[in-house]
């Protein structure tokens, strides 16, 4: 069914999407020939992966190319360890080798693991180290001598933790136990049609469509020029997996409420070279990639086969020998069918999302945002069918505490929970055995619930909050005048 | 119904989850001609609830209403009927991220237990994927299955009633992922390496003792595994509430008091003699899970 899951699947070729993992950290990086890639302080080439199976572990050799590691022979010599650390004396001379020595061994280009046994053979005190002792010095030395790298497919699970670790600020803090919450509790599944309210690079985006498996829609609502979209190429989907995904402008939803809608009332639109530039790389690259695979929905416009018909024009025109004038003019015409191609293709997109929204039955809905959730979870749960889940992530509590307030007082929602997660990881290792760190703070909140069919009778008094509504409709009085 | 696509009217033989109110719902089988009692009276499933929207109010023979939700993973794993210790929704989604379970995946799991996890990874792998489950008691491994064909998933899933640390999943070269919930995982980690494709896949452990985890960790390292990580995962859930502080009496006329208000201040109403000051807080409940178990993700790597 799908290519990526057969087994030629399973080889890094040129131009992949992967992952690339130095001990516990990731950089996301598209395969290229000849191209160099700086990766924690070192320049590589990919050339040698292409080929290759994924999950391959490879070593940086001279000029930055990288090689298979062979298998590891460990040395089994006989051990020699000290019981504690009574007699050793920090004197600063224990390692004989000068820092030059050390630079000089690299410039030979001696491999990483040479360089660790020379290091332990000249520290005079590595002998008198007890065993866990000696155990963390050669881990530490590898960690800084021997350039390992392994090639993974990307992942929810490896582009969150890299994000995490990498550029926490771009994606507004979220953990990724946090992102893995939203994903279950918004019971994202194939085949649904889900609403991705995000401003996290597209992470959350990625997250939903890797679920989706490339079946069912989804919906993206952005704000300003378009959706940011750089962490879901990082994913490399299969083009068959942006057949189902179009955007909507958050600054129409409301006209889309009241049923004043209309396609083409878009300011940039009508005025190119305003709005042109505010629109981001990423968002002409994934466009692009949605482009390709039209399959040609059912609500197909006219304004599309239109361009169907003066893309076969495009193409017969360029076979006959022209000036060069007149081949700066086909020129400046293409260029400008291209953009109106991208144009109407965008248009196309947002119909149809304003279509799939318009029925007000999407199956989930996921908001992760640098924005006040309340205003958008009121409006975006008009288009959520009833009795469905949906998300909202915010990296603070306090604006979610106001949502969960606003969203009780309007109805339409039950099972509304506040909730956080709180991370340990742990070193395992026989006797030395105890938590690593505490993740703590900073992976955000969640509030979540599901939707039910809205009575405009009476308020709910089945689901009433456990404190005295009376004080809390005083407080909103008193807020409202502060 | 279907646990693994959406539809939106409720008919005979679903499954659905009756909302009483604030943490208080149930299960029930939708039968023609059956009835369910509630606090609120009564509900005939004929009348009231088939032909209905999943969402929608039902009005009882008390006055009293209902709402009639459609049922998750999540929402069955808060009600289902226990057979064992099961594992919750914050386990869960951590799982099946760490694990890259997608549609289409393969998942060998044991054991089965109540199913709880079973009905999140079926929802998750379908409509391509599959889960093979091995419960080596005889009566859950039975009614597991019968569960899965009421809930209209059983082509996703092979239910195998045998002792995976003896005899293993039962399958070889096939699954992309693999989770243990046994009190000797280290005794089937050889079991699920085979199980595994030959090209790799990742592994999960959950145990609740610290010294399962370490058993389980060496026999993961002697089998080859690698990026060998444990983590464990706490909910934390707040309750939004008014609270109301009283201000302290410090003997102070009326207008200095006013002049104290700084910004940020709640704002004051006077209760009586005493003014007080509001505010909204996520107040957690006191008390709280504090431990379920720790879980151990690994990678079964190519060589």
């Amino acid at each position: 069914m799908e290519e990526t899951d057969s087994g030629s699947g399973r080889l890094i070729s040129d131009g992949d999407c992967v992952v690339l993992k130095r001990q516990e950290v990731y950089k996301a990086v598209q395969v290229q020939r000849r191209k160099k890639i700086i990766f924690e302080k070192q320049w590589i080439y990919l050339d040698n992966v292409i080929g290759k199976h994924y999950g391959t572990t490879f070593e940086i050799c001279s000029g930055g190319n990288l090689q298979t590691k062979t298998a590891q022979v460990t040395a089994t010599e006989q051990k020699e360890a000290g019981a504690d650390n009574r007699n050793i004396v920090d004197d600063g001379k224990s390692q004989k080798l000068t820092r030059d020595d050390i630079e000089a061994l690299k410039e030979k280009g001696i491999k990483g693991e040479a360089i660790v046994q020379q290091l332990i053979e000249n520290s005079a005190t590595f002998r008198d180290k007890t065993e866990f002792a000696q155990e963390k010095y050669i881990k530490k030395k590898k960690k800084k001598y021997e350039a390992v790298i392994t090639i993974l497919k990307p992942s929810t699970r490896i582009l969150a933790m890299m994000y995490c670790a990498r550029e926490p600020a771009k994606i507004c803090q979220l953990r990724y136990d946090t992102l893995a919450q939203m994903l279950t509790l918004g019971n994202i599944h194939a085949r649904s049609k889900v609403i991705v309210m995000e401003t996290c690079a597209g992470l959350v985006l990625g997250a939903v469509m890797e679920r989706l498996g490339g079946l069912g829609s989804v919906v993206q609502m952005y704000s300003g020029g378009g959706p940011v979209r750089a962490a879901t190429d990082s994913f490399g989907f299969p083009k068959s997996f942006y057949k189902g995904l179009c955007e909507f402008p958050l600054n129409k939803v409301e006209s889309l409420l009241t049923g004043t809608y209309s396609c083409r009332s878009s300011s940039s639109e009508q005025n190119p070279a305003l709005g042109n530039n505010e629109i981001s790389e990423t968002q002409e690259q994934s466009r692009d990639n949605g482009e390709d695979s039209n399959s040609a929905p059912e609500c197909e416009t006219v304004t599309d086969t239109n361009t169907q018909g003066q893309l076969e024009a495009m193409e017969v025109s360029g076979e006959g020998p022209l000036s060069q004038e007149e081949a700066q003019k086909q020129e400046k015409k293409q260029l400008a069918l291209e953009r109106k191609r991208k144009q109407d293709e965008k248009r196309r997109k947002e119909s149809e999302a304003a279509a799939l929204l318009q029925n007000k039955n999407a199956d989930g809905l996921i908001v992760a945002s640098r924005f006040l959730p309340t205003p958008l979870m009121l409006s975006l749960l008009e288009f959520l069918a009833p009795s469905r889940p949906f998300v909202v992530y915010c990296q603070y509590r306090e604006p979610l505490i106001e949502c969960y307030t606003k969203l009780r007082e309007k109805g339409g929602v039950v099972n509304l929970k506040l909730t956080e997660t709180w991370l340990r990881n742990y070193q395992v290792l026989p006797g030395r055995s105890h938590p690593k760190l505490v993740m703590s703070g900073g992976g955000g909140y969640i509030l979540h619930g599901t939707t039910v069919a809205m009575d405009p009778a009476k308020p709910n008094i089945n689901t009433q909050e456990k404190s005295e509504e009376p004080a809390a409709k005083k407080m909103k009085v008193e807020e409202e005048e502060s | 119904m279907s646990f693994v696509e959406y539809k939106d009217l409720i008919e005979d033989g679903d499954t659905a989850i009756v909302f009483l109110g604030h943490d208080s719902m149930f299960p029930i089988t939708i039968q023609n001609g059956s009835q369910t009692q509630t606090k609120y009276g009564v509900i005939r499933h004929s009348t009231d609830l088939i032909g209905k929207k999943f969402g929608s109010k039902v009005t009882c023979s008390k006055g009293g209403w209902v709402y009639i939700l459609y049922p998750t993973p999540e929402l069955w794993t808060l009600n289902l009927p226990h057979r064992t210790q099961i594992l919750y929704s914050t386990d869960i989604s951590l799982i099946t991220m760490m694990l890259e379970l997608k549609p289409g995946s393969v998942v060998c799991e044991s054991g089965t237990g109540s199913g709880s996890l079973s009905h999140a990874i079926i929802r998750t792998v379908a409509p391509t994927g599959h889960l093979y489950t091995v419960e080596f008691h005889q009566q859950r491994a039975e009614k597991a299955t019968e569960e899965f064909r009421q809930h209209k998933v059983d082509h996703l899933v092979t239910v195998k009633n045998q002792d995976v640390c003896k005899h293993g999943f039962g399958v070889s070269d096939i699954a992309d992922a693999v989770f243990l919930d046994i009190p000797s995982p280290w005794e089937a980690i050889g079991h699920a390496k085979s199980a595994m494709k030959t090209e790799g896949g990742r592994i999960c452990s959950f145990s609740p003792c610290i010294e399962q985890v370490q058993r389980t960790c060496l026999a993961l390292e002697e089998h080859g595994f690698t990026e060998i990580n444990t983590l464990e995962i706490l909910l934390r859930v707040y309750d939004v509430r008014t609270v109301n502080l009283q201000v302290p009496d410090l003997g102070r006329a009326a207008e200095e008091k006013s002049s104290l208000d700084v910004i940020d201040r709640p704002k004051q109403i006077p209760a009586g003699q005493h003014a007080s000051a509001l505010f909204k807080s996520g107040v957690p409940p006191r008390e709280t899970v504090g431990h379920t178990g720790y879980l151990t993700f690994a990678t079964k790597s190519l060589f």
